[in-house]
């Protein structure tokens, strides 16, 4: 039905196949969407927050997938500033998400802020000393270099290109599109880095207070080197996952591998400094005000395990495994390795925000539990499925993947 | 460390000695500054109903409680254990966590008397403040506030009455210290040289026992110049480096203890 409006030389499934999975989708969106007005009209006192928690699963949600959005400008600058030709393959998807990641954040924000209808102060108030402004002009300024780095595709569609005032628009903002790579690439490692730095700043938290460098703490880098040693695997697992739904080969093994060398490699860069800054936390700041390692930890909710899962587990071996050509050139073992490190990185975004403000500051207070509810998990629901709709209506209708052709339809089987 | 210096700071010394856990600071606060109370049930919100009751006042990390007490324990088992109580306000640290964090400044240190102020028509409602103080100092409005039939006759006119969505925290009673500015002037004295006692908060004023003593810490000829410098005098966690203006005083050695992360082998800054 809607067949001339797939990419040249593509096949997709039957319209009404496809209208049952988007009405799920839609469904799913609309549950989430639902909490958000809850949220909207009644206050975020609907939430699992308080007094103590300020900061809970939004913003750990918020964090995870800005971190997992990274894909879309490191690969950019990858493509587009240091010309790894291999990368175009993917260079598409990588936007798509990366867009979807950050259109998401910004929804999520504007049911965590209080005071939604006053986000823009941001701009008009600014306090020049807070991290959290720099990520408010980073965030907003670099969604609006994603749109522009999608629109190309948009117009690229097989029916909107005929038109050629379409179409030679399409070819100038490709020409120009190192620009934009080189500005969003720029915009975004602030950004990052401001997120980490957000935390890295706390005088009063001492988990996550870190001494550093210049204006910013080590967790500005740490954050940066998380983010884009995590973000490309990120990617592809997305891809991975629409081959299984779509029963097509999309991105060749070639430039997943290298997807997964890059992040591997920066993954290794991060996980050195990572390991240095906890030792020098533990055994340098703590002491100096009065605490020690071990006083970080709590319980279950808050156990060490939470630290050595993150460190080791979801973040050596996955190292490991991605920097090593015979472990990740095994599909399955560098599908484990992409999914531990995304997991390391949540993880990481997850303690920053929860334990950070659970450890009693004050000697005589004690260790709280946050738990989220139902309205927190459906409205970051409703962003996933956002997003699902996003990458389903782009796969659809727009030339995502350039060897989609070649690997599905001219394999000569 | 980057300590605002004023010439008059306004703080406190809270003696621990004396307080006896009444709450009656507490209360004090609450109506000096139109806090509005917890309530559980909304009449003019049907959609309510379908999320959750709004918090009621005995969730504690729900309620807006400027200033709060806390109870300590040496804990000992019967014979020897002893409890103490430790009120807080804000601390109007000189070098406050809360400040710098704010995107939108809607938080500042910058006025005469070193009172952190809060602009509650510029919050964003983004919680950073929060997250930064680590004396829980910083209260958030989650629910529309409602006064119950009735109260809503006795607000202060004195004080705004804050939206939801927005942070609040103690300000020292700042309307009463506008107060004590005019009235100086109109008597014809100096309204940067108040005397002592001529701007008192309505915790301190409240007090039963007098534990809570407030003033210019600037200032030799106010109490609280001479309290603060006391032998026994401490702050809380002071080894964070935030420099609060409001200090404690105990004789006894496990409260001023407790008062820091004591860590035997620890240096201190
Ligand atoms: S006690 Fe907390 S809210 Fe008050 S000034 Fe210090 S950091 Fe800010
Ligand atoms: S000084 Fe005023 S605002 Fe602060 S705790 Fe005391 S009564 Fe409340």
């Amino acid at each position: 039905m809607d067949s001339k409006l797939f990419p040249e030389g593509t096949q997709r499934c039957g319209f009404g196949q496809w209208l049952i999975w988007m009405a799920f989708l839609v469904g799913v969106f609309l549950w989430g969407f639902y909490a958000a007005v809850l949220v909207l009209y009644n206050g975020i006192g609907t939430t699992g927050l308080d007094n103590y928690f300020g900061f809970g699963a939004w913003i750990t949600f918020d964090l995870a997938v800005i971190a997992l959005g990274a894909g879309a400008f490191f690969t950019g600058l990858l493509k587009y500033i240091l010309k790894i030709k291999q990368l175009e393959k993917i260079i598409n998807l990588t936007v798509i998400v990366g867009f979807c990641c950050y259109a998401g954040a910004m929804l999520v924000l504007v049911l965590d802020v209080g005071q939604p209808a006053r986000a823009w102060f941001g701009y008009w108030h600014p306090n020049v000393h807070s991290m959290l402004t720099e990520v408010i002009f980073c965030i907003t300024c670099y969604l609006t270099v994603l749109i522009i780095e999608f629109v190309p595709l948009v117009l690229e569609q097989k029916q909107l290109n005929k038109i050629p005032f379409v179409h030679a628009l399409a070819h100038n903002m490709h020409v120009n599109m190192a620009l934009f790579a080189g500005i969003g690439a720029f915009l975004s490692t602030f950004h990052q880095g401001s997120l980490g730095g957000m935390y890295g700043v706390l005088i009063g938290r001492p988990f996550a207070f870190r001494e550093g460098f210049f204006i910013w703490p080590w967790t500005f880098f740490l954050f940066v080197l998380s983010a884009v040693g995590s973000g490309p695997v990120f990617t592809v697992l997305v891809a991975t996952l629409m081959e299984k739904i779509t029963g097509k080969k999309l991105v060749d093994w070639k430039t997943k591998s290298l997807m997964g060398k890059i992040a591997g490699t920066m993954l290794c860069v991060y996980m050195f400094f990572k390991i240095l800054d906890t030792w020098a936390w533990a055994t340098g700041y703590l002491p100096t005000v009065g605490l020690t390692f071990d006083d970080m930890f709590y319980g279950v909710a808050y156990g060490k395990w939470l630290l050595w899962t993150e460190i080791v587990l979801c973040g050596v071996i996955p190292a490991i495994m991605l920097v090593t050509p015979s472990i990740r050139n095994r599909p399955a073992l560098f599908y484990t390795a992409a999914i531990l490190d995304c997991i390391g990185v949540s993880l990481n975004r997850y303690i920053f925000t929860v334990q950070t403000i659970a450890f009693p500051s004050m000697p005589f207070d004690s260790w709280q539990v946050y738990y989220p509810n139902w309205v927190e998990y459906a409205s970051s629901i409703m962003i996933v499925a956002f997003g699902a709709i996003v990458i389903s209506l782009a796969y659809r209708y727009l030339p995502v993947f350039p060897l989609e052709t070649k690997l599905n339809y001219q394999s000569g089987k | 460390m980057q300590v605002k210096e004023f010439k008059i700071k306004w703080g406190m010394v809270i003696d621990i000695d004396k307080c006896t856990g009444c709450g009656a600071c507490m209360v004090g606060c609450q109506v000096e500054n139109n806090i509005a109370p917890m309530t559980k049930k909304d009449p003019y919100n049907y959609v309510q109903a379908l999320t959750k009751d709004r918090s009621e006042a005995s969730d504690k990390l729900m309620t807006l409680t400027w200033m709060n007490v806390y109870e300590l324990s040496n804990g000992k088992t019967f014979p020897e254990h002893e409890t103490a109580y430790l009120p807080r306000p804000c601390m109007q640290c000189g070098n406050p966590a809360c400040v710098p964090v704010c995107p939108v400044v809607a938080t500042d240190k910058n006025e005469e008397g070193g009172i952190v102020s809060q602009v509650y028509p510029r919050c964003i409602g983004c919680r950073y403040c929060m997250a930064a103080c680590p004396y829980h100092a910083r209260y958030f409005n989650w629910w529309d506030p409602l006064w119950p039939e009735g109260m809503d006759k006795g607000l202060s006119p004195a004080a705004s009455v804050r939206p939801r969505g927005v942070v609040e925290k103690c300000n020292f009673c700042h309307s009463r210290y506008l107060d004590a500015k005019n009235k100086a002037r109109q008597d014809g004295e100096d309204p940067m040289n108040l005397a002592d006692g001529a701007y008192n908060t309505a915790c301190a004023d409240i007090c039963p026992t007098k534990a809570i003593t407030f003033g210019d810490l600037n200032n030799p000829e106010h109490a609280v110049h001479d309290l603060a410098k006391g032998k026994h005098a401490f702050r809380l966690i002071e080894k964070m480096g935030l420099d609060p203006q409001v200090y404690y005083t105990s004789e006894r050695e496990w409260v001023r203890k407790q008062g820091d992360n004591y860590n035997a082998d620890g240096g201190g800054h």
